[in-house]
């Protein structure tokens, strides 16, 4: 592992990335976690760079995480949100980013309801894109704050058995998280209803167990993904109390457990539907930890990307003149 | 093959050290309020050890502390992150006379660095410099107040400063061509 190897100019997913490229990102959050424990939580790395965050999806936790990442890094930031923007006057996502970036800027960081929609971008324009979860694609970062965790526990990922509870089928979370630990070394499984587990699942390496009981019984880990609540309306679930009543990750049924289980969501949670408050607030919960690391990581990839363009910085500032 | 010439075998290394001790303490003005920040990686190496020999004679015990400046750098853009950050754990500086201590001094940039990054952590009354090997060549106007040796090797030599700690042996030399 070499420094010139770098993350390349763009974080679309983890799928593309190598597994010395995942380790990179986890090994660099390591020391960014203690810039969060400063009592001046700033450091002058990404002095003025400008980081645009360009955001077409309702995002709290992912927007301000990002956005504190940026600016504990001393980058200047400016959020932008669809509703309010030109984007809603029906600018096309290639056009809003080429006027952000006839403004001089150098990072991008991107959420869109459609799947390829970061790389769509990263393709086109000059400036770091970063992606921050690309309709049912990926999201990286939060997959890569999952692994920072687990691996804070556990101590390492090689080995390690992780279940992915719930809507597999549309999360990005779920897809990203499967990419990145399987390339480390982890055994993942997918629990869930039939009708919300992609098609095809088992080709990215994974077990499917039909029961939570059996995720529960098999795993070191459970990654419980948010039932998105307008899935029922949709007709994937009959209702939520029936997803409680099978899929819920309940105090009942980890007693049954074999050994203690960590708990991680990505939230936002739906409590009583796809985990219960004493799960979630219980002692094997890591989700708020989850939280605190998301900032380091994203420290990280930012930190990466900025100075990873080897060789190409000048030539793009040869463009620019 | 890098030719080497050896500049201080490990007697020489100890005992520059000790002498560099007491002249910290002397330029402190005594140990009170005192503070040894090493810059990663040897340097905090060499904190160590001249905090040892200030508590062995003052019979002290000298808050010592770690910096890593890799992002204080004003060199992201040119020679890209590296990749693996050091760890930075400071004491109080508040009111105290900090020294911060590294193994070879060149440009100046790196104190420079560690200069930004201890006042964000704090406001010492004083703060100043132990080196072992000046090696000249200042791009910056900085200078040490606690020097081992000097050496004015030419720009394509190197100085290399191995502990034992991290190389398995003491020993300073200056190394041309090669790698």
């Amino acid at each position: 592992m070499t420094a010139t190897a770098g993350l390349g100019k763009d974080l679309v997913g983890l799928e593309k990335l190598t597994a010395d490229q995942v380790r990179l990102i986890l090994d660099t959050a390591e020391p960014f976690k203690e810039v969060s424990e400063r009592q001046i939580k700033k450091v002058p790395a990404l002095r003025g760079k400008t980081i645009v965050n360009l955001f077409f999806e309702a995002s709290t936790r992912t927007r301000i995480s990002f956005e504190f990442a940026e600016k504990r890094l001393s980058a200047d930031t400016v959020n932008v949100a669809a509703v309010g923007s030109s984007v809603s006057k029906g600018e096309t996502l290639v056009d809003t980013a080429r006027n952000l970036e006839a403004m001089r800027i150098d990072m991008v960081v991107i959420r869109h309801g459609s799947s390829g929609a970061a790389q769509f971008l990263g393709d086109r324009i000059n400036s770091n894109v970063i992606n921050a979860g690309d309709g049912k694609h990926e999201h990286p970062t939060q997959a890569l704050l999952d692994m920072l965790t687990l691996r804070d526990r556990f101590g390492k990922l090689d080995g390690l058995k992780v279940a992915i509870i719930g809507d597999v089928l549309h999360s990005r979370v779920a897809r990203s998280n499967i990419w990145g630990l399987t390339k480390l070394g982890a055994s993942v499984a997918v629990c869930g209803p039939a009708s919300l587990l992609p098609r095809g699942i088992a080709e990215m390496g994974v077990t499917v167990l039909p029961r939570v009981e059996d995720a529960i019984q098999w795993a070191d880990a459970l990654n419980v993904l948010r039932l998105q609540l307008e899935r029922m309306t949709a007709g994937f679930i009959p209702s939520l109390r029936e997803y409680n009543r099978v899929f819920g990750v309940t105090t009942e049924r980890l007693k049954r457990a074999p050994k203690d289980l960590l708990i991680l969501h990505p939230g936002p949670m739906n409590r009583g539907v796809e985990i219960d408050s004493d799960v979630a607030d219980g002692e094997h919960s890591v989700i708020l930890p989850q939280v605190t690391n998301g900032v380091a990581v994203r420290m990280a990839v930012l930190y990466l990307l900025a100075g990873g363009r080897p060789g190409s910085s000048a030539a793009l500032q040869g463009e620019e003149r | 093959m890098p030719t080497r010439t050896e500049l201080l075998d490990e007697r020489a290394i100890a005992r520059t050290l000790a002498r560099m001790a007491s002249e910290v303490v002397e330029r402190s003005g005594g140990t009170d309020g005192l503070v040894l920040v090493g810059i990663q990686r040897r340097g905090v190496e060499l904190a160590y050890r001249i905090k040892r020999l200030i508590d062995k004679v003052e019979r002290t015990n000298i808050p010592c502390g770690k910096l890593d400046i890799t992002l204080y750098r004003d060199d992201l853009q040119t020679i890209g992150p590296k990749p693996v950050v050091g760890e930075t754990s400071l004491p109080d500086l508040d009111g105290r006379v900090v020294c911060i201590v590294d193994d070879v001094l060149y440009t100046g940039r790196t104190v420079r660095a560690a200069l930004d990054e201890c006042t964000d952590f704090g406001r010492p009354r004083r703060i100043l410099l132990a080196v072992l090997v000046d090696r000249g060549g200042r791009e910056l106007p900085i200078q040490a107040d606690v020097v081992g040796v000097t050496v004015s090797p030419t720009p394509d030599e190197r100085v290399d400063v191995l502990v034992s700690e991290l190389d398995g042996r003491d020993v300073v030399e200056v190394a041309r061509g090669g790698e």
